[in-house]
C-alpha cells in the first residue's frame, strides 16, 4: 500500500522456537503495520508470550527471520530491540517504586547525558502526556500511583525512547473497569499517530474493542489472521480452541435450588486494618448449602480481607463467625479446612502451592490429618484419592513426581482445584478463581463451582468480573470500603445500580 | 560456556555434579592459597605434602580430623535445619556455648550421679541449653518482631559472657587461679572415647543428628510442613500449616544440635568449662551448611574438608612457621570461590 501509515514496520517470517518437547512457536509469519492495532489472541500456552519475547530480543528464535522496515535484523537482546524502536509494556511493570515518574523515565532513556536536563525531560513527559492522554505529574513517586497510572509511565517511557513499535502484554489484566476507557483512548491516539501496536490478550472483549487486525494462535501456530471488521466473537472462539469450540457457558437451569442450612455465617464481623489493608466493618454474610454467593466490588474494597477472615488468616476484632452451625470465630486455618473449607485462589502457584515441591507433595499440603500414617503420609491412598479428583473434573493427571513449578499455570491451578475439591468441601472459598485464565479454563472453573453448588456445597465467589457474577451468583453482595453496600437476590439487580454501589456513589467515598 | 554434548549426561546427575563442584572449588582454592604461601616465601607443594602426611596419611592425624569434624557437623545441622524453612541461624556459636553451659550445670547439680544417669542428663541439658537459647530468636521472629538473622547473631555475644561469669565466679576451679576455668567434671560425665584416641561419643551423636535431619526433613510429614514454609510461607499459612510454631521449633531444634556440639567439646575434649571452648565452630558450621546447600551428604563432606583445613593450620604453624590465621585466608578463598561459582547463597534445589 502506498499510504505511509500502513507501511509494514515489522515482518516476522517463519519464526520457530522449541523448548524441550514443546514447540512454542512453529513457523510464525506476522506483520505489524504503522497505525494499526494488531491483536494476538490465544489461550494460555498458545505461544503468544514466546513470540513477543522473540520480537523484544529476550529469546533467540531457532529459525526464521525478522525484518524491520524491510531490512533483516538480528535482535540479540532487549537493548537491540529498543535501539530498533521496539518497546514492550510487560504485565508486571518495570518501575522503581521509590523514584519519581521523571526519574523512572530517565532511567530508561539510553542517550541521556551524564547530567541530564530534568526540565527538558519533564517537558517532554508533559507534552507526550497531553498528546496521547497520558497526563501525569512527573514529580510524583511511582509508588503513590494507582496501577493505571503506572501503566501510563511504562508507555511514556517507550514513547520518549522513540519506540515506534509497541508490544502490550495483557495490558487490561491489571486495569480496573473504570480505567479501561481511558486506556483504549490512549491506544486510539497512538494508532492515529502511526505507531505499530501488537496487543497480546486472551480477552475477546479487548480485541473486539480496539483491534484492526486479529491473529489467532493455538499450540504454537497461527490458525488464522483476519481484519477485525470481518471477525465475530463466535468465530474467534472457534479458532482459539479448535473444532471442539469453547464450552459455551451453560446458563444454569432456572429455579435455583433453595439455599439450605447456612454453611457460613458472619454476624457483625469486623477486623482491623494493618498497613495498606482495608478494615472490615459490621459484615453480615451468610452462605447456605447449595448456594453461590457472589461478592462484587472495585479492587481494594475489602475482598481480600473478607476472604482472609473466612479462612482464619485474619482475626475477628468483633462479631462472630459460624461454620456449619459451630462457632468458628477462633478456629485456626487448619481446623476450618479440616471441617470442610476449600480455598481456590487467584494465583495458585503463589497462594496455594509450593513451587519447589513435587506435584505429589503439593497435593498433600493442607489435607490435614486425613492421610497421616505414622510419621509419614499414606502416599498411595493420597495419590488414589487425588487421581480420582482429577478424573472427576476431567483434568489430565500430571506427572506426580515433577516439581509443580514445571507445570503450566493452568495445570497448577487444576492441581490445586483437584486437591481442594477432593474431600467434598462444605464451603468453597473462591478468590478471583478465573482471573488470568483463558476463556475455556475460566468456563471450566465456573462449571466446577456450579457442580459443587449442585452437590450441596456453599460457594463464596469473590470476583471483580460483573459478567461472571451475573452468570454465577444466586445472591450478590456488593462490598465498598470494607462494608456491605448492598445485597441482591438473583435476577433482582441492575448493572447500573450495582456499579453505583461499587463505586460508593450512594455514600461518601472515603476509602 | 558452550554445552559439551559428550558431557551432558554428567550434568544430569546431581551427585556427580556436586562432587565435581566440590573438586573444582577445592582445586581453585588450593591454587589461590598456593600463591599466598609463595608470597610468604614457603614452598606450597611441600606445605601441602606435609599437611597431607599429618592429617589423612597418619592414623593419629585422621583421628584428630574426626575430633574436629564432630562439632562442625552439629553446628552445620544447626544452620541447615532452620534454613529449610527459610530461616537464617547465624547463632550457632552462642547456642554451642549455652549447650556446654547447661551440660556443665547438669554435672555440677548431680556430681555424684553414676554414668548411666549422668550421661543422658548432660546430653539432654546440652540440647536444651542450645534449644532454649535459639528459641528466643524463634519466638521473636514468629511474633514478627525481630528478624532472626539479627537476633541470633547478637545473642552470640551474650552467651560467652554468661559462661565467662560462671568460670570467673561461682564455678571457678581453685587449683589454678591464673587460668579461669571451671572445676573438672566428674569422670561419669565424660563422653566415652574410642581406640585410645580423642574421638568420642559426640561423633556418633553428630552422625545421628545428620541422619535425623535427613529423615525428618525428607521422609516425614513434619518435614513436608517445614519445607512448605521454606518454599512458600504464604501458601503454607493459607493451607493451615502452623507457621509460627514451626519457626520456633525449627530454630530450637537447630539450636539444640549446636548445644550438643558445645556439650561434646566440654564433656568429650576439654573436661571442664572454659570461655575459650570453641574456636568459632558455630560460624564455621554456618559456612559448611551454606556451602553444602543444606544437603546431608554435602554437610558430611564439607565438615570433613573443613576439619582438614583447620588441621592444616596447625601443621603450617608448626612445620612452616606460619601463623595459624593463614588458614582463614584459605577458608575465605573457598567461600569466595563457591559464592562466585553459583552466584548466591542457598539456591533452591
Amino acid at each position: 500500500m502506498a499510504d505511509g501509515r500502513s507501511r509494514v514496520a515489522v515482518e516476522m517470517r517463519g519464526v520457530s522456537k522449541r523448548y524441550g518437547q514443546v514447540q512454542a512457536n512453529d513457523a510464525i509469519d506476522l506483520r505489524l503495520r504503522g497505525g494499526e492495532v494488531h491483536a494476538l489472541l490465544g489461550e494460555n500456552g498458545a505461544g503468544k508470550s514466546t513470540l513477543s519475547k522473540i520480537l523484544y530480543g529476550f529469546v533467540r528464535p531457532d529459525a526464521g527471520e525478522i525484518l524491520l522496515d524491510g531490512h533483516p535484523a538480528t535482535l540479540r537482546s532487549p537493548r537491540d530491540a529498543r535501539a530498533h524502536g521496539i518497546g514492550m509494556v510487560f504485565q508486571t511493570f518495570m518501575l522503581v517504586p521509590a523514584l519519581s515518574v521523571l526519574e523512572n523515565i530517565e532511567l530508561f532513556l539510553a542517550d541521556l547525558p551524564a547530567v541530564p536536563s530534568h526540565e527538558a525531560v519533564a517537558r517532554r513527559i508533559v507534552e507526550h502526556g497531553k498528546r496521547f492522554g497520558l497526563s501525569i505529574d512527573p514529580s510524583v513517586p511511582v509508588r503513590q500511583l494507582p496501577v493505571g497510572d503506572q501503566q501510563k509511565v511504562e508507555i511514556l517511557k517507550l514513547l520518549l525512547a522513540n519506540a515506534r513499535v509497541l508490544i502490550f502484554d495483557e495490558p487490561t489484566r491489571v486495569l480496573a473497569p473504570h480505567e479501561l476507557d481511558a486506556f483504549f483512548r490512549v491506544i486510539g491516539a497512538l494508532k492515529a499517530e502511526g505507531y505499530a501496536i501488537l496487543f497480546i490478550t486472551h480477552k475477546l472483549r479487548d480485541v473486539m474493542r480496539c483491534a484492526d487486525r486479529i491473529t489467532v494462535m493455538r499450540r504454537g501456530r497461527i490458525v488464522g489472521s483476519l481484519m477485525a471488521r470481518d471477525a465475530s466473537p463466535e468465530g474467534l472462539v472457534a479458532m482459539m480452541f479448535g473444532e471442539h469450540g469453547a464450552q459455551q457457558s451453560t446458563a444454569r437451569a432456572a429455579g435455583a435450588p433453595g439455599a439450605g442450612a447456612p454453611v457460613l455465617e458472619l454476624r457483625r464481623a469486623s477486623s482491623r486494618a494493618t498497613g495498606s489493608e482495608v478494615a472490615l466493618r459490621d459484615l453480615d454474610v451468610a452462605v447456605g448449602a447449595g448456594e453461590i454467593v457472589g461478592v462484587a466490588g472495585v479492587s481494594g474494597s475489602g475482598q481480600k480481607e473478607l476472604g482472609d477472615l473466612v479462612l482464619g488468616m485474619r482475626p475477628l476484632a468483633a462479631g462472630t463467625k459460624r461454620f456449619c452451625g459451630q462457632d468458628a470465630s477462633g478456629w485456626s486455618i487448619a481446623r476450618i479446612r479440616e471441617e470442610g473449607l476449600a480455598f481456590i485462589p487467584e494465583e495458585a502457584l503463589a497462594m496455594a502451592a509450593v513451587p519447589g515441591m513435587s506435584v505429589r507433595e503439593n497435593l498433600s499440603l493442607g489435607t490435614g490429618s486425613r492421610y497421616h500414617l505414622g510419621v509419614s503420609l499414606d502416599w498411595p491412598r493420597l495419590g488414589a484419592t487425588m487421581e480420582g479428583s482429577f478424573k472427576a473434573f476431567e483434568f489430565p493427571v500430571p506427572p506426580l513426581e515433577a516439581p509443580i513449578a514445571t507445570l503450566s499455570g493452568g495445570n497448577v491451578q487444576r492441581a490445586v482445584i483437584a486437591r481442594e475439591m477432593a474431600h467434598d468441601p462444605k464451603l468453597v472459598l473462591a478468590f478471583y478463581p478465573t482471573r488470568g485464565l483463558d476463556v475455556r479454563s475460566a468456563a471450566s472453573v465456573r462449571e466446577l463451582l456450579r457442580r459443587a453448588r449442585d452437590r450441596g456445597a456453599g460457594v463464596l465467589l469473590i470476583s471483580e468480573d460483573l459478567e461472571e457474577l451475573e452468570e454465577m451468583a444466586d445472591r450478590l453482595l456488593v462490598l465498598f470500603a470494607g462494608a456491605v453496600a448492598g445485597e441482591f437476590r438473583r435476577g433482582a439487580w441492575r448493572a447500573e445500580e450495582v456499579g453505583l454501589l461499587m463505586t460508593g456513589a450512594t455514600e461518601p467515598a472515603h476509602a | 560456556m558452550p554445552e559439551m554434548p559428550a558431557l551432558a549426561f554428567l550434568r544430569d546427575s546431581a551427585a556427580v555434579r556436586s562432587a565435581g563442584r566440590f573438586l573444582a572449588v577445592s582445586a581453585v582454592a588450593l591454587a589461590v592459597f598456593a600463591a599466598v604461601l609463595l608470597a610468604a616465601g614457603k614452598d606450597p607443594l611441600s606445605a601441602y605434602a606435609q599437611t597431607f602426611r599429618h592429617t589423612l596419611a597418619s592414623a593419629y592425624g585422621f583421628s584428630e580430623l574426626l575430633v574436629r569434624m564432630t562439632p562442625l557437623l552439629l553446628a552445620a545441622v544447626a544452620v541447615a535445619l532452620p534454613s529449610r524453612l527459610g530461616l537464617i541461624n547465624v547463632g550457632g556459636e552462642g547456642q554451642l556455648y549455652m549447650g556446654a553451659f547447661a551440660a556443665s550445670a547438669g554435672t555440677f547439680l548431680f556430681p555424684d550421679a553414676p554414668a548411666w544417669l549422668l550421661l543422658p542428663i548432660v546430653v539432654l541439658m546440652g540440647f536444651a541449653g542450645g534449644a532454649l537459647w535459639a528459641a528466643i530468636p524463634g519466638a521473636l521472629r514468629a511474633a514478627k518482631l525481630v528478624n532472626e538473622t539479627v537476633s541470633t547473631l547478637l545473642l552470640n555475644y551474650i552467651s560467652p559472657l554468661i559462661v565467662g561469669y560462671f568460670v570467673f565466679g561461682p564455678w571457678r576451679a581453685a587449683e589454678n587461679s591464673a587460668y579461669p576455668q571451671s572445676h573438672v567434671y566428674p569422670e561419669a560425665a565424660m563422653l566415652p572415647a574410642f581406640f585410645g584416641t580423642r574421638v568420642h561419643a559426640g561423633l556418633l551423636i553428630a552422625l545421628a543428628a545428620l541422619v535425623v535431619y535427613w529423615f525428618v526433613l525428607d521422609q516425614t510429614r513434619w518435614g513436608l510442613d517445614m519445607r512448605a514454609i521454606g518454599g512458600n510461607p504464604e501458601a503454607a499459612q493459607r493451607l493451615g500449616i502452623a507457621v509460627p510454631a514451626w519457626i520456633v521449633a525449627a530454630l530450637a531444634i537447630g539450636g539444640g544440635f549446636a548445644g550438643l556440639a558445645g556439650m561434646g567439646e566440654a564433656m568429650g575434649i576439654a573436661g571442664r568449662l572454659r570461655q575459650s571452648l570453641s574456636p568459632g565452630y558455630g560460624f564455621t558450621g554456618f559456612l559448611i551448611a551454606w556451602l553444602a546447600g543444606g544437603r546431608p551428604l554435602g554437610i558430611l563432606f564439607m565438615s570433613f574438608l573443613f576439619a582438614i583445613i583447620t588441621s592444616a593450620g596447625d601443621t603450617l604453624q608448626i612445620s612452616q612457621g606460619l601463623p595459624y590465621a593463614v588458614v582463614n585466608i584459605l577458608l575465605a578463598t573457598i567461600l569466595f570461590v563457591v559464592l562466585a561459582s553459583r552466584g548466591g547463597p542457598w539456591r533452591p534445589r
